[in-house]
Formats: C-alpha cells, sequence, structure tokens
C-alpha cells in the first residue's frame, strides 16, 4: 500500500490472519468472566477499532457483525446487542481511517475514544428500551480505558509488520 | 461513454453505507426476536458449541485466582467454618428427624382427606461457576447443563432459601436468573398473614412486593415464602423478609421492599429442583353456557 499517512516507514502488507488471531485474542479477553466488574475494557470493539481503521479496505462492518455475535453468546448479553454496537464501530472507523492515520497515537486515541463510548451508548440505549436495569455510570468508564489501551496496541498489532522481509547486516538504515 | 461510470479503483464490494444499514436491520431483528419474542434459543444454542472452547478457556484464569485464594485461605478461618458447619448440621439433623417425622403425619392425614399426595423432587446439586458479563441482568453460570438433566424453569435454593430459576439450558452449562434481576418475578405468600403476592426483582440487589393494596396486612420484618401457585417452585420455600413498608395515600398501591432470604448475590454451590408434579387438570368447562353469559356479565362489570 501507498504510505497515505505521516509514518515515514513503508510497512509490511498486513497478514489476515494475524487480524483474525488478534481479533479471536479479544474476544478471549472478552469471555473472561470479570462479573460486574466496572471499567473492564471491550476488547473486541478496540481491535475491531483498530484494523477497521488501519485496513478499511480488508476489514469492515462483516467482521464486526460475527464478532459481535460471538461476544453476545459468550457473555450471555441479548443476541445482536454487541453486533449492533460493533457494525456502528466498524463503519465509523471505515470512513474515520483516511483522517485519523495522520495523527499521533495519543491524538488517534481521542478520535477512537468517542466512537467506542458511543458503542457502550448505543447498547444501553437498546437494552433500557427492552426493559433492563441502568447498570450504572461506571460501566461507561471502561471506553475510556480502551481509549488509553490504543496507544500500546498501536505498536503491538503493527509489530509484524515492522519486520523486514529478508534481514540484509550491511544495510546502512 | 456519457452515462457509463469509471470502473472502481479499489474493490469494496456493496457501498458501505447500504452494508451498514444492511447490517443494522439485521441485528435489530435479532434483538426483537430474542428479547421479545425468544425465537433464537435454538440458534444460540448452536453458536454457544461453537463458542464454549474458548469461554472455558476464558474461565480458566479466574478459576485458578479463586483455587488460589480459597489454598491460602488461613486455618484458623477454616476452623471456624467448620466449627459453624457442624453446629448447623447439628441444628439441621434435629429439624430432619422432626421433619421425618412430620411428613409421616402429613402423608397420613393426606391419606385420610384423600388429598393428592405431594411427591418428593429430584434434584441437582450444581456449583456456580462465575457471573455472567452482560451488565444489564443479573445472572451466573452452573457448571451443569441439559446433560445433568437440567431443563429451563427449574427453581434453583440454597440452604437459606429461593436463588432464582434455570432460564437457558447449554449442553454443559445452564443460565441461572437470579431473583434479583429486574422483573424476574415469583408467587409467594407472606407467612404471618396468608397474603397471596408476587414477588419482583428489583435490579438493586433488593426485591418488591407489588400489587398489594396500601392497606395490605404487611409489616417490616415480615417473612416470605413461595405460594406454590406457579406450578414451579414448591411451596413453603423462604423467598424474602419484609425490608420496610412505604404506604404513601397518592398511590393505589404499597411500595415494600424485601431483602433476598438466600444468599442471592454470594454463594456457591446450589440446589437445582426437579420440575414439580404437574398441577390437576382444571375443571372442565361448560362451554356453551359461558361463551353466552360472557356478553352479558362483561357490560355491567364495566359500568
Amino acid at each position: 500500500m501507498q504510505p497515505t499517512n505521516r509514518s515515514r516507514r513503508i510497512l509490511l502488507p498486513v497478514k489476515m490472519w494475524f487480524v483474525y488471531t488478534t481479533l479471536f485474542t479479544a474476544l478471549f479477553l472478552n469471555y473472561i468472566p470479570t462479573g460486574h466488574l466496572p471499567a473492564v475494557p471491550d476488547f473486541v470493539a478496540l481491535v475491531l477499532a483498530f484494523w477497521c481503521v488501519r485496513e478499511p479496505l480488508k476489514i469492515g462492518i462483516g467482521a464486526g457483525f460475527v464478532f459481535g455475535l460471538l461476544t453476545d453468546i459468550g457473555v450471555g448479553a441479548a443476541l445482536g446487542q454487541h453486533a449492533f454496537a460493533y457494525v456502528l464501530v466498524a463503519y465509523a472507523a471505515n470512513e474515520l481511517s483516511r483522517r485519523v492515520l495522520w495523527f499521533t497515537p495519543v491524538e488517534q486515541a481521542l478520535h477512537v475514544l468517542p466512537l467506542l463510548f458511543l458503542s457502550q451508548v448505543v447498547m444501553v440505549i437498546v437494552r433500557l428500551l427492552a426493559g433492563a436495569e441502568f447498570p450504572g455510570w461506571w460501566m461507561f468508564f471502561g471506553s475510556f480505558v480502551a481509549a488509553v489501551l490504543w496507544i500500546p496496541l498501536h505498536y503491538v498489532l503493527l509489530l509484524p509488520q515492522y519486520q523486514p522481509m529478508d534481514r540484509d547486516d550491511n544495510r546502512p538504515i | 461513454m456519457v452515462g457509463h461510470s469509471p470502473p472502481p479503483f479499489f474493490k469494496r464490494g456493496p457501498a458501505p453505507l447500504a452494508k451498514l444499514v444492511f447490517f443494522l436491520v439485521l441485528s435489530l431483528a435479532l434483538l426483537v426476536s430474542d428479547l421479545k419474542l425468544r425465537y433464537l434459543d435454538a440458534f444460540r444454542q448452536g453458536l454457544s458449541v461453537l463458542a464454549y472452547p474458548l469461554q472455558m478457556a476464558a474461565a480458566t484464569p479466574a478459576d485458578f485466582v479463586r483455587n488460589a485464594s480459597d489454598y491460602f485461605a488461613s486455618l484458623v478461618r477454616l476452623q471456624i467454618e467448620n466449627k459453624e458447619l457442624k453446629r448447623k448440621q447439628l441444628q439441621g439433623g434435629e429439624r430432619l428427624l422432626r421433619l421425618e417425622q412430620l411428613e409421616q403425619e402429613n402423608r397420613h392425614l393426606r391419606s385420610l382427606l384423600e388429598a393428592r399426595e405431594r411427591q418428593p423432587v429430584k434434584s441437582t446439586v450444581a456449583e456456580i461457576m462465575y457471573t455472567a458479563k452482560d451488565p444489564f441482568s443479573r445472572k451466573v453460570i452452573l457448571d451443569k447443563g441439559a446433560q445433568a438433566g437440567i431443563e429451563a424453569g427449574q427453581a434453583v435454593v440454597d440452604d437459606a432459601g429461593v436463588v432464582g430459576q434455570i432460564t437457558r439450558v447449554f449442553p454443559m452449562q445452564s443460565e441461572l436468573t437470579l431473583l434479583t434481576d429486574k422483573d424476574q418475578a415469583i408467587p409467594v405468600m407472606v407467612v404471618r398473614s396468608g397474603l397471596r403476592a408476587v414477588l419482583f426483582g428489583s435490579g438493586d440487589g433488593l426485591m418488591e412486593l407489588r400489587y398489594l393494596a396500601a392497606n395490605a396486612d404487611v409489616q417490616p420484618g415480615d417473612k416470605v415464602v413461595t405460594s406454590g401457585l406457579d406450578g414451579v417452585f414448591l411451596a413453603g420455600l423462604p423467598v424474602a423478609t419484609v425490608a420496610r413498608v412505604e404506604r404513601d395515600q397518592a398511590q393505589t398501591f404499597a411500595r415494600i421492599p424485601c431483602l433476598p432470604a438466600a444468599g442471592v448475590e454470594r454463594f456457591t454451590h446450589v440446589l437445582v429442583l426437579g420440575h414439580r408434579e404437574s398441577l390437576p387438570a382444571r375443571p372442565p368447562e361448560v362451554e356453551p353456557v359461558v361463551s353466552k353469559l360472557k356478553g352479558r356479565k362483561a357490560r355491567p362489570a364495566k359500568e
């Protein structure tokens, strides 16, 4: 791909198996039964937003829907609740990607925060309309934690793409 | 060439907005059919089989933490707990002996009265694995499922009283909705006055006796037990204690918050009770007479 952002490095093309591995890892983290602990970030939403921003041509709404359903099953939520929110996140992240990639990781995190927050608000509205109890304001703290996690994630998830294809010890740079 | 759009540079399939609308509508349809119509239990079970290995793997760290804290529990605490359990068992043993005698007597009296005999229920001990992560409801996951003969709708108790009801059954696990879940209802009876009512979860760890008149005979501290009218719960299981009674002249009904009797949010082992015997058949209705009378009866009621 052409370097469309401020990063001076030309990255290797992403491997789709790596994308799906990280998404499944995030799903695994979401499945860890933390009960009603407040401020637990939604890992799948975060990783999904990351790949939708980085690779808008390769991953998007469909993946959001499928991983949303899997999350719904695992956490015992209403079927379609996370799917609905993740579809919105994936769409918005795809649309924002051309803008977001020009910023530094910290500024990118500030762009992603409203996305993740919005996904939580959507879920709360959907469930309250269906007659559930309000879980308390602490729940929204999770998206702030997730936004902070974006900064390390930015380096971790791009690590495979930083590796040179064939190592040349005599290369000056 | 006029009227022909250039071929797209990047192949993206359908337009993003169209895709968005399609998937949003699809997930809304799923939501409605799951929450309102409850059509999707088979679909959910199918998907849960796929998710099960990942779920089990994810539950392992939590298990490990719990087991480790058990392991390092101090000797003193265990000794105290042991003493307490022994004391409880002794008390329980004495009551059990009496119960046996009472049951014998009850059976005898029932046979004298030619009443239907109460059948003993089969029960299964299950362990609570973890609290479901969904922050909008109060549900826990049990380690026994359809393979252990558990069915949706069964009542669940612990040593102090009713805990909740099984709402979903998976092959290896089942989902228990606690009584404190919002709008989880259970038909009950106030022991002191014999008043029958319905107890609802109010969502904040408490329960509420609803639809009781403002002058109903209820006092703080009253014990509330199951009435058994639903055919699911056995009659006489302790459910809650009335915390306070708020009588407001402006309201038709009194507001009566109750504290759960069982450790509804802090137990590890529970007993899943088997289905109660089926209710007696309804008395045969005299169809034609009822339908004729309906029209005439309804009108005076309205006036």
